[in-house]
């Protein structure tokens, strides 16, 4: 099969940053913290979420309530959703030169439609269409401590971000463990594979924060977007930020 | 269902000859096989029943076709289930409504129909062919395919992606020409704004942009025809000259024998 576009240069002028990792390892709070930098620098920058776009809302969500949700339907919606953001909401700001910010990415759909029973080779046939990112990088935390900072800040974890529905446990809280760790491995597998960066998301935050704006410097540099070196936010700020 | 309608003959003994009633249940054929890579999830070595698909243009004839086909199956004893395109609980409507505000592109299109299907494929035909039902599928990943060729998309992606789709025991082609076609489209329901292809041919005459589209579709159907080895009915005849043929092919399918009655239930 002809290669795949997340193997190829994407060719536009703009650059795509994406975050990926488990529920909880802290990437939607770099996410943004990359793109208020970003923004107080005076560059343009545009942010996507993985399951925002409206045209399979309502699918997704009556799919859900009534439970008529398979591995490859979730899949497939999932995929729907990034194609429509994909050709609306990223391609576009690409080709002004902006700069896309995607909270999740297609890996996520790899790491975790796998986890969920599909075919890893097919769901990574179903997103051919999908464009290399610029810089793609993985926030890896251990299971108990994603758990943790999800328990300590909204108490109840969600259906299928614990995996209910492939009836790995009834319990909630094991059910999670035990699915987010299949989606890990399927993590730890892609590094390699799609050439993702990986972030310790153990890390303090704003250390975290200090190393993936060096690692957005490095590739905005080459683009001729300058970055002065005083507008890293020292470590007090960032923390101010986060917390 | 088929079964209860089985009787038991004495071992040895000529059968008497058959009436329409006396349908005998599908013999279950070879195993069914998964398209391309399948659901890892899910085992359908087991699946006793038949898959039938029919397709064919749009306004080509086949859900007239598809229903008789059904009556005639039960009328010999066969449990009959329908399945027909975009007729999802999941996404159905979604793609009507994206088909109205003509918020797809080739990329969104492809896909909700891969969704589509999926869903009925897992919720509908998987079990009923687990049930042993005759299952008639109303188009098939061969549309898909067809579409998606005549707009371009790229062939092996779409294949992939219908990965899942569990490979029908028979296809049935209804053929036609585009002249003809336009005929009958404008006489049943008039043009469609998918249906004409309007989407490729932004601000075109619509019925330059149908007749256009139609038979770059007709083109790609006949290629598909070849390469899946689809059974070509010639869609210009009489409904009910189509539907014994069809019925033939079925009947042979089924192993069941085929009779003067068989050429006449519910036929003029």
């Amino acid at each position: 099969m002809a290669s795949h576009g997340l193997l190829k240069e994407h060719g536009f002028p703009g650059t795509l940053i994406v975050v990926e990792g488990i529920d909880g390892s802290g990437k939607s709070t770099q996410a943004m913290l990359i793109k208020q930098w970003l923004e107080a620098n005076g560059i343009r920058v545009f942010f996507t979420e993985w399951n925002s776009s409206s045209l399979v809302k309502n699918a997704t969500k009556m799919g859900k309530k009534k439970n008529l949700l398979t591995p490859t339907t979730f899949s497939l919606l999932h995929a729907t959703d990034f194609a429509d953001r994909l050709s609306y909401q990223v391609i576009p700001p690409l080709k002004a030169g902006m700069v896309v910010v995607a909270d999740r990415y297609a890996f996520t759909a790899f790491a975790r439609d796998t986890a969920r029973g599909v075919d890893p080779l097919w769901v990574r046939d179903v997103y051919r269409f999908a464009i290399k990112p610029d810089l793609a990088l993985y926030f890896k935390v251990p299971i108990q401590v994603s758990l943790r900072r999800i328990l300590g800040a909204r108490v109840k974890i969600k259906y299928y971000e614990a995996g209910m529905d492939t009836g790995l446990s009834d319990d909630l809280v094991e059910s999670f463990e035990l699915f987010q760790g299949r989606v890990l491995e399927e993590y730890d597998k892609m590094t390699g594979e799609f050439g993702l960066a990986v972030m310790d998301a153990t890390l303090p935050i704003t250390t975290q924060q200090q190393m993936f704006r060096e690692m957005v410097r490095d590739i905005l540099d080459p683009r001729q977007i300058r970055i002065a070196h005083h507008a890293l936010v020292p470590p007090r700020t960032a923390d101010a930020l986060g917390e | 269902m088929a079964a209860a309608r089985t009787r038991n003959r004495p071992s040895g003994r000529r059968p008497r000859r058959r009436t329409a009633l006396a349908g005998l249940p599908a013999q279950p054929l070879a195993g069914k096989r998964f398209f391309g890579r399948g659901l890892p999830y899910v085992d359908i070595s087991d699946l006793a029943g038949t898959l039938v698909v029919v397709e064919g243009s749009d306004g080509v004839g086949r859900s007239t076709q598809v229903g008789l086909l059904k009556n005639w199956l039960e009328v010999r004893g066969f449990g009959v289930a329908e399945t027909g395109w975009t007729r999802s609980v999941l996404v159905g409507e979604t793609i009507d409504l994206a088909k109205e505000g003509h918020a797809m592109n080739a990329l969104t299109f492809n896909l909700l129909y891969a969704t589509d299907l999926a869903d009925r494929v897992e919720h509908e035909v998987i079990p009923a062919l687990r049930s042993g039902f005759v299952v008639l599928a109303d188009r098939y990943i061969y549309t898909a395919f067809a579409r998606a060729a005549a707009r371009r998309a790229d062939n092996e992606w779409v294949r992939a992606l219908y990965g899942f789709a569990v490979e029908p025991d028979i296809v049935f082609y209804l053929k036609i020409d585009t002249r003809t076609l336009i005929y009958r489209v404008l006489k049943s329901s008039g043009l469609d704004y998918w249906e004409a292809g309007m989407d490729q041919n932004p601000g075109c005459d619509p019925f330059d942009s149908f007749t256009r589209h139609q038979s770059k579709l007709i083109r790609e159907f006949d290629r598909l025809a070849a390469e899946f080895s689809f059974k070509t009915v010639d869609a210009r005849k009489e409904v009910s000259d189509i539907q014994r043929e069809i019925r033939e092919s079925v009947a042979g399918l089924l192993h069941i024998d085929f009779t003067e009655e068989d050429r006449m239930i519910g036929l003029k």
